[in-house]
């Protein structure tokens, strides 16, 4: 009896506190993100329902709830209605270990690290089971594309975690949070945060790296059969959990987590998880989208390398000055993004598009027909 | 030999496992219309494609036979629905020299300005839907946000804002009303900085880059072979551009430029387009310097009878060339009337380019060539 009720007090806070950023995040950031979208577009944005269109996460919700549950005759309807529920594991199960407040972490496992990395790959299942599912060619497409670049990204993202781990001399967050108590990792090893946001980008299939779900490819990926409720369950929660999960694993690995200016509270880590979802919204408002070679290609040939360079130096410089790594290993770190950023196009270029460059180089084209006058965009 | 064919190739059996039919279209987000792909697919790998047209067929040329002229101008500017102007000019065109009819010069400078409006907001959707291909949000509302003030000047002269129905046989319906000349200064003075805006935000940007150069590339005895007109042609280094070859109307009045492009990729097409709507504004802004007085069209008979013969006119619009071939027996409705629309070429072109490449660049060809299936499917 005491085991069960022992279970309930544990249980069940952590699960109501994980369930309730989920929503959170699915009422808020779509809502923002159409917003922001909306102003850096020139446009104002869902404005209608509510004080500034601020109902409006709740109108679609409603809308999306009350829809026929259709599922499609020919899709496999065991996995097709389990998908979104697999999905959801992962944005639930990371919160478990990251530290909400100076004394509140769900459980801090001694292994919280390597746990966030186990949790962290079961997000591709639940794409890869809704995608093989709906038995439609455009989420077969969509849900092996996510698969493959997925398991890709996830190499360099935990490079960087081992990283932050070799810095805290620590595998749980707790400590990574204590760790950074004079200065943040984001601070000493720039790189790793940056390879951390671009790989993590890609694993949430956002901008530029969102082929998994690219509209004007394959229409929705694997979420294309989904309507109604399931809809909302995987796009909302689930894609928005994703985000907010990967925020808030990010601020504190590399941002001090719930540690801040003037006071510690939770409040900077929800700062800090607003200010990461902002930059993915960014993204989604600036870039083209890579084609699936091109994502390939940049997760091994630039951010795997690059990410296992910075590691190896960087355990190196500890290796060699033990007491106080965090100078060298900093400046190490800030002149190998000074490179990075320096010779970022060439790196592209020679990467990306070698084939290509070189099949335009050969073949340069001459006129064959002459009009009277001269022109030129190329001059 | 493609990549694609050396994959599937009878040498390696290991690879032609299992080949994937997909219907891209009629309703996807990407094909513009309802232009209908068959796509064979080996993985991401394109294997081949079989566009399929006629989704939009509503028999325009069928329908002229049964119409007056004049009545057929109301509808013609529903075929290319995004450069409704230039259909209507062509058409009018064609009548024109039937009739052997002088248009006033000031109908033609009217024409002028209001075309190359046309070909500006033409070129927008152009810009705005191949970076949507490529996934880019942002540069769609950017585009369409611009295009509402090209929209406002339209609706000021025609009364409309895309079916104009403001050509006349012999003219123009009506004159420009009065404050059309400053509003569209002011737009002519704001829309360069807006173009370099564009261009800030996609043209030197890596993704970008590696999406379209060398990607798509049409060689130039290709735009011969397949017919090809427009930016697409000239963006391989096809130096023609009837405004400049034929120099109809008041064309060869205007100093302008005809881009042109030396690889004939997805980004020569997109650069050539860019460069297109800067050589339109200057040539808006020559023609609102030069406009002149006068009549802005000639009183016409209700029921005009053309003399037998036949006759070929074609204008240049935002995606080529666009061609009427009109036949008249000398009575009240044409005998038969033949449109050419450059997208057609266009369409051929796709199973071409895209063998071999992946569905994103299938997307981002597609994109590049500027598709308006109204036009395609009379």
């Amino acid at each position: 009896m005491s085991s069960v009720t022992d279970f309930l007090v544990n249980f069940l806070p952590g699960f109501v506190l994980a369930l309730m950023v989920i929503i959170l995040s699915a009422v808020i950031f779509p809502f923002a993100a159409r917003r922001i979208l909306g102003f850096m577009g020139d446009r104002l944005g869902p404005n209608r329902v509510g004080p500034q269109g601020l109902l409006q996460p709740f109108a679609d919700f409603l809308k999306l709830f009350i829809k026929e549950d259709v599922t499609p005759s020919q899709a496999h309807r065991m996995l097709f209605l389990l998908a979104p529920a697999v999905a959801l594991v992962t944005p639930m199960l990371t919160q478990v270990v990251i530290p909400f407040g100076e004394d509140y972490t769900i459980a801090d496992l001694n292994i919280g690290l390597i746990y966030i990395v186990a949790v962290g790959a079961f997000s591709v299942l639940g794409m890869l089971i809704a995608g093989w599912a709906s038995n439609n060619k455009y989420s077969l497409v969509g849900g092996l594309r996510s698969a493959a670049q997925m398991i890709s990204y996830e190499i360099p993202l935990i490079l960087t975690i081992v990283l932050v781990a070799i810095l805290t001399g620590s595998l749980s967050l707790n400590k990574v949070v204590i760790a950074q108590d004079s200065v943040w990792f984001a601070a000493i090893q720039p790189l790793a945060f940056i390879i951390y946001v671009i790989a993590g980008v890609a694993e949430l299939n956002r901008t530029p790296f969102d082929l998994p779900e690219a509209e004007s490819e394959l229409v929705s990926g694997y979420i294309t059969e989904y309507g109604g409720m399931r809809f909302a369950f995987l796009y909302g929660l689930v894609e928005w959990g994703n985000v907010t999960v990967w925020a808030m694993a990010g601020s504190t690995l590399f941002l001090g987590g719930w540690r801040g200016p003037f006071f510690n509270s939770s409040i900077w880590l929800a700062v800090k998880v607003l200010a990461m979802v902002l930059v993915i919204i960014w993204f989604w408002a600036t870039f083209p989208r890579l084609q699936i070679d091109q994502l390939m290609a940049f997760a091994w040939k630039v951010l795997i390398p690059l990410s296992l360079l910075n590691l190896a130096a960087t355990s190196a410089f500890i290796l060699i000055w033990p007491d106080n790594f965090l100078l060298p290993t900093a400046i190490l770190s800030w002149a190998l993004i000074a490179l990075f950023i320096l010779f970022f196009p060439r790196i592209v270029r020679r990467i990306l598009l070698n084939t290509r460059l070189k099949l335009l180089a050969t073949r340069r084209m001459t006129t064959v027909i002459s009009g009277t006058g001269k022109g030129g965009i190329r001059s | 030999m493609s990549s694609a064919e050396e994959l599937t190739g009878p040498g390696h059996p290991a690879f032609h496992l299992d080949e994937m039919v997909l219907n891209m279209g009629p309703q996807h987000p990407s094909t513009h219309g309802v232009l209908r792909l068959v796509l064979h697919l080996d993985g991401e790998l394109v294997v081949s494609v079989e566009p399929q047209l006629g989704y939009l067929h509503r028999g325009f040329e069928k329908l002229a036979e049964n119409r007056t002229y004049l009545q057929y101008l109301a509808m013609i500017s529903r075929l290319d629905y995004l450069s409704g102007f230039f259909m209507e000019w062509s058409y009018v065109r064609g009548v024109e020299a039937l009739m052997s009819i002088r248009v006033p010069k000031r109908a033609e400078y009217i024409r002028v300005i209001i075309g190359e409006l046309n070909r500006i907001i033409s070129h927008h959707i152009a810009y705005g839907d191949f970076l949507m291909n490529l996934g880019a949000s942002t540069p769609f509302v950017w585009a369409f946000r611009d295009r509402e003030d090209v929209y406002d000047l339209l609706e000021m002269v025609t009364g409309q804002r895309m079916m104009y129905n403001y050509m006349r046989i012999g003219g123009v319906r009506w004159d420009l009303p009065g404050e059309f000349e400053a509003g569209c200064r002011k737009f002519l003075k704001n829309f360069p900085a807006k173009i370099d805006e564009y261009e800030k935000l996609v043209t030197e940007n890596e993704i970008f880059l590696s999406r379209t150069l060398g990607m798509g590339i049409i060689k130039p005895f290709e735009v011969l072979d397949y017919g090809l007109s427009g930016p697409n042609a000239r963006a391989s280094g096809v130096d023609w551009d009837l405004r400049r070859e034929v120099g109809y109307s008041v064309y060869p009045e205007f100093d302008f430029k005809v881009p042109l492009g030396q690889h004939g990729d997805c980004y020569d097409r997109y650069k050539c387009r860019i460069e297109e709507m800067r050589e339109s504004t200057k040539i808006i802004e020559q023609a609102l310097d030069a406009i002149c007085g006068g009549p802005v069209n000639i009183k016409m008979p209700p029921m005009l009878r053309p003399p037998a013969g036949d006759v070929y006119r074609a204008v240049e619009t935002p995606r080529g060339e666009y061609g009427v071939y009109l036949v008249s027996n000398g009575g009240l409705r044409p005998w038969r009337l033949k449109l050419r629309d450059p997208t057609f070429s266009a369409i051929s072109m796709i199973p071409k380019l895209t063998a071999g490449n992946k569905i994103a660049d299938l997307v981002a060809i597609a994109g590049s060539l500027d598709l308006i299936m109204g036009g395609v499917d009379r």
